[in-house]
């Protein structure tokens, strides 16, 4: 299961609030243990996808880079990967299939104009995702 | 040859025995990998393609610059050098 504390939800919705209606991505760092990962700090990506900023995500590389130089600084690692679907479900595509890496958390954030519509995680379970409770 | 840490992301780190951090000698980025996927074979195929090329959706850093901006494979290292193996991240 992900552990979010609510300062994290809140910092998390308002970077994918402000990035509306693009897609907004970034890391997610804390801790884990056994079968519980906690997060400590959110830190936000740039999103270098020119093409369809909307509908997909390409997250900048040197931002991933700065993230795990911070995870590392704290005694902590990064334990997932949070992107925004605008206008559309919590629920990984097939492009967010594809992309995605074993042992990571993907949390994936519903927003429309009117707001955070809901907040998902997912791992990669061999090809497929399987949903994580988040508490 | 020069020492070099190469820091491995969560998710290649069952590849590695969970080391987050594994010291190597060589003297450019390419044998420092070479050295690394010899010790550990199964993380051959999450870096190179069959022509021994870096695969697309893995970045290497070496400080904090991408070595894409530097030599490639064939940049040189010096004692002390960090690299860092950060995974492509996309999706829709």
């Amino acid at each position: 299961m992900l552990k979010i504390s609510t300062p994290c939800q809140s910092q998390l919705h308002s970077f994918i609030t402000q990035g509306y209606p693009h897609e907004t991505c970034g890391v997610l760092l804390g801790k884990q243990n056994n079968n519980t990962r906690e997060i400590l700090q959110i830190t936000q990506a740039k999103n270098l996808n020119e093409e369809k900023p909307e509908v997909r995500y390409d997250l900048d590389p040197k931002d991933l880079l700065k993230a795990d130089n911070l995870a590392k600084e704290n005694g902590w690692e990064i334990i997932g990967i949070w992107h925004s679907h605008p206008d559309h479900p919590a629920k990984p595509s097939e492009t967010d299939r594809q992309g995605a890496w074993s042992n990571w958390s993907y949390v994936i954030v519903s927003v429309t104009q009117q707001g955070i519509e809901d907040t998902r995680s997912w791992l990669l379970n061999g090809e497929e995702f399987i949903e994580e409770e988040i508490i | 040859m020069s020492k070099v840490t190469i820091r491995i992301p969560t998710p290649l780190r069952t590849m590695v025995n969970n080391a987050d951090e594994i010291i190597l000698e060589g003297n450019t980025v390419r044998e420092v990998l070479e050295q690394l996927t010899s010790q550990f074979d199964a993380l051959n195929a999450s870096l190179f393609n069959e022509e021994q090329e870096l695969r697309h959706f893995v970045n290497l850093f070496l400080a904090e610059t991408n070595i894409k901006d530097l030599q490639g494979l064939d940049t040189k290292v010096n004692d002390g050098d960090v690299i860092s193996i950060i995974p492509a991240v996309a999706g829709g």
